[in-house]
């Protein structure tokens, strides 16, 4: 049966994506954060898991304002990266895994989250600046992927505590899955930032810690933070982070947290990052 | 029932609703189209012609061909369309920061690389208010 076996938290903070593709991850501004993800580079060659399940939000490329699906479950055999409006990342072509995805997207639905399903989706920065993160620019990414794409631009994006259970169903979900696969699960965006009007810049570096310290060790409660606390206290665009406790759910209650990374700024964001391990 | 917005209350910040998103429908798309190059083509070719194929209204339309970011905020844009018209001028997100928040690219930069915005004084309108 396919099983879960870790969870990564990491940012997905386009200028990052921009800083591999043109060879600029070594320089003084973007060096010590891509230096944060050496040990996970090292530590993913060691998991090599077979299928990346893979959470994420997209921004206004796949979806623009006509249809904003709250969770978009892709179920096709690619994913190109999409032009974002000064030509598509450089990187590879982003492979699916049918199978899995129709058979999580039919367990979430009897299990009574109503997703929508993308047989055909392209992927932004949100999808492909983790993978560079954590593989740094191979010629082909090392596993399939299976991504979940949650609004998080209009508002409300779903409840914190509504991923979280979401993230209990997508690890029923793979636990049914006859076929023997090790699955990882990203949770990715973050941490506070705010990129829109004079508040922009905002930067809660306290606030993170918490956070990152409830999501790991006391999920249930840190699942219970409302929208107007990370708007507040994250900024306008930290509501992002909802989407760590989707990875949050599929893990154990409790894990082991192998590697934490945090790092201000890339452009307008705090970077966090964190690898969990079911124990 | 009467739809609460607590969020009201933070400074400097327009949380994009469903009524923000309503009112900004037009414009929104307008911004996005800027994402496929055709498009900017044909806006460079011809700026008004181009922007009325979307029919935002005259505020709306000023706002764009004018660059006035945060006024687009105000009147129904969001950040991730409105930085394609940004990134059309030539605008990264960071120089966009720049511009809404009154600093200048430089300051702005300065302000990240020390840490960013600190949230002390930054929660609630109140708190600029009294500045």
């Amino acid at each position: 049966m396919a099983y879960i076996s870790s969870g990564v938290a990491c940012s997905h903070v386009p200028a990052l994506g921009v800083a591999s593709d043109s060879g600029i991850s070594n320089d003084d501004y973007y060096g010590p954060i891509f230096k944060g993800f050496e040990f996970s580079k090292d530590w993913m060659a060691k998991e090599k898991p077979d299928v990346i399940f893979l959470v994420y939000n997209d921004h206004c490329t796949a979806f623009d304002a006509r249809v904003i699906p709250t969770f978009a479950l892709g179920c096709a055999a690619e994913y190109a990266p999409a032009d974002e409006g000064w030509g598509p990342r450089p990187v590879p072509t982003v492979n699916g895994h049918r199978d899995l995805s129709a058979h999580i997207a039919q367990s979430l639905v009897l299990d009574s989250f109503d997703i929508t399903i993308m047989n055909e989706m392209e992927v932004d920065h949100g999808l492909t600046v983790p993978l560079t993160m954590m593989f740094g620019q191979p010629e082909q990414w090392p596993c399939p992927v299976v991504p979940l794409a949650v609004n998080v631009v209009q508002y409300p994006a779903p409840l914190g505590s509504r991923c979280y259970a979401l993230g209990k169903s997508i690890r029923k979900a793979i636990e049914s899955f006859p076929e023997n696969l090790k699955v990882c699960v990203f949770g990715t965006g973050g941490m506070s930032h705010q990129l829109q009007h004079q508040r922009a810049g905002l930067i809660n570096s306290a606030w993170d810690e918490r956070f990152m310290n409830l999501l790991v060790n006391e999920p249930e409660k840190g699942s219970q933070i409302e929208h107007i606390e990370y708007m507040r206290e994250a900024g306008s665009e930290g509501i992002e982070l909802v989407m760590w406790y989707v990875m949050r759910g599929a893990l154990n209650d409790k894990v082991n947290e192998i590697h934490r990374f945090y790092h201000v700024p890339a452009s307008n964001t705090a970077v966090g990052h964190l690898i969990l391990e079911n124990n | 029932m009467t739809i609460q917005k607590p969020y009201d209350d933070i400074p400097g910040t327009i949380i994009f609703d469903s009524q923000q998103a309503a009112k900004g429908y037009h414009l929104n798309q307008f911004c996005i189209s800027l994402r496929l190059a055709p498009n900017r083509d044909a806006f460079k070719a011809d700026p008004e012609n181009y922007i009325d194929q979307f029919p935002m209204t005259s505020d709306q339309r000023h706002a764009a061909l004018n660059q006035d970011w945060n006024r687009l905020l105000e009147l129904g844009g969001n950040i991730y369309y409105t930085s394609k018209l940004a990134a059309y001028h030539g605008i990264n997100f960071q120089e966009l920061a720049g511009l809404m928040t009154g600093k200048g690219s430089t300051a702005y930069r300065e302000m990240m690389i020390s840490g960013g915005r600190s949230i002390e004084g930054n929660r609630y309108q109140s708190e600029w208010d009294d500045k």
